[in-house]
């Protein structure tokens, strides 16, 4: 059986969370890169596999997928073995839930605040050869900080070790790519503020896939 | 067994993503109507169901849920889980695939049409024609994609309607009440998509709670 492929490298963030889940589940997997310079992505080849042009896209025999929650959630489905990765907590609708719950809360809460400011201070940069906007950021870091109340509250009056409850899930994962970016500009400390939150993110960090997959996320200019 | 419970203001595109699946699936539920102009979402009784303080919140006895698509989801498994095709791989990695893209595209690209368009009139806010036309440019490249999708398949997932298809009615209702109709009425296959789901029950008993002005001008301000 062919490894199955994921179409865009570890750089790409939506291609890390793809990938943190290929690792937690220990499948073999091909990475195909795409010349986002070159907008491979918007080219013939790639629309066949991702018709809206994104990365990463991901093949799988004859199962062709696009949007990396989507792939993410197929992978975990699919190939988990239930004793040892239980992401998703299907099997249980509450947990299951809270999982949800959570994940979406990342896609449309946290994410909004946080992807600009790494766009900003590293990614315009890099690529635009622009200085970073402060205003955005300077707005971005202001919707950061009351989220991050929030988790804090949460995480700490639950006294959850993890977004979901006390188990760790797809939920958690799913912060990964983006924080570990942030992580990497002159803000990072803002997380020193929120102690349960960066005992979270230090968990998270400290599993074996997600520091493989963080070692491929250098941001070439 | 006690109904579950929906907090929020039903006008709400959010609100009525997590409505039309609890109507889906067949659910007894009550509505607990928050006022959104009276700030109910900012005070501390709604903030300990929904810290984000944001609408829908679903009670189910002792669980509380927020994020509409996170409703949605819990409510079909539980009740009704042909629709988010639980047991199917590759069916339910579609559903997942097309909740993504709406999630990701569509409703960005609407709500702010829809806030031009509509609402921006009864809240003194000028309408901007600059955004209007951005998010149309958007929604005109998304289109195709859409129209390919749905001249292969009768619904998004697949041949059988399902919480992907769903999740679009709350946005589109709005959207399609705007003078840009017309943009998706172009594409054959997305409006007989359309108009399918308008026929079904379940959306038209939640439309019935979805005036196209919002309620604006009736003065049922949400």
């Amino acid at each position: 059986m062919a490894p199955v492929k994921v179409f865009g490298s570890a750089v790409f963030a939506n291609a890390a969370r793809v990938m943190a889940c290929l690792e937690e589940v220990g499948l073999e997997y091909e990475v195909v890169e795409v010349d986002y310079t070159a907008k491979e992505h918007k080219g013939p080849q790639h629309l066949s596999k991702n018709p809206f042009g994104q990365i990463p896209a991901f093949q799988d025999g004859d199962t062709m997928l696009f949007e990396s929650r989507a792939i993410a959630k197929y992978v975990l489905r699919k190939y988990s073995k239930p004793a040892q990765v239980d992401l998703l907590r299907e099997g249980n609708p509450e947990e299951a839930a809270m999982v949800d719950v959570w994940t979406e809360v990342e896609a449309h809460t946290y994410l909004p605040a946080i992807a600009p400011i790494f766009y900003e201070c590293v990614v315009y940069p890099a690529r635009l050869g622009t200085s970073s906007n402060q205003k955005v950021v300077e707005e971005s870091l202001e919707k950061l900080k009351k989220v991050l109340d929030v988790y804090e509250a949460n995480l700490s009056k639950n006294k959850y070790l993890y977004l979901a409850g006390d188990f760790f899930s797809f939920a958690d994962l799913n912060h990964f790519p983006y924080t570990f970016y942030f992580m990497t500009t002159s803000h990072a400390s803002l997380f020193d503020s929120y102690p349960s939150v960066k005992a979270c993110w230090g968990r998270l960090m400290a599993r074996p896939s997600v520091k493989k997959i963080s070692d491929g996320m250098v941001l070439r200019a | 067994m006690a109904p579950m419970k929906v907090y929020g203001w039903a006008v709400s595109p959010w609100m009525a993503r997590a409505l039309v699946c609890l109507e889906e699936a067949g659910v007894e539920y009550e509505i607990v109507p928050m006022s959104r102009c009276g700030g109910d979402h900012r005070r501390p009784e709604h903030l300990a169901r929904n810290p984000f303080g944001e609408i829908p919140v679903l009670e189910d006895g002792d669980l509380t849920l927020y994020q509409s698509r996170a409703i949605a989801r819990y409510v079909l498994r539980k009740y009704k889980p042909e629709l988010v095709k639980e047991g199917d791989l590759e069916g339910s990695a579609m559903v997942d695939v097309w909740m993504e893209v709406e999630a990701h595209n569509i409703e960005a690209t609407l709500w702010p049409i829809i806030r031009h368009c509509i609402i921006g009139q009864y809240v003194g806010r000028d309408r901007d024609q600059a955004v209007i036309d951005e998010n149309l440019e958007k929604l005109r490249r998304l289109l195709p994609v859409y129209e390919a999708r749905l001249s292969v398949c009768k619904y998004l997932a697949g041949d059988d309607i399902t919480a992907a298809d769903l999740c679009h009615f709350g946005f589109m209702r709005y959207f399609m009440a705007t003078e840009y109709a017309g943009v998706v009425d172009a594409f054959p296959h997305v409006k007989a998509w359309w108009d399918a789901l308008l026929a079904r029950p379940s959306v038209q008993k939640v439309m019935a709670g979805m005036p196209p002005d919002f309620g604006y001008a009736s003065g049922n301000i949400p």
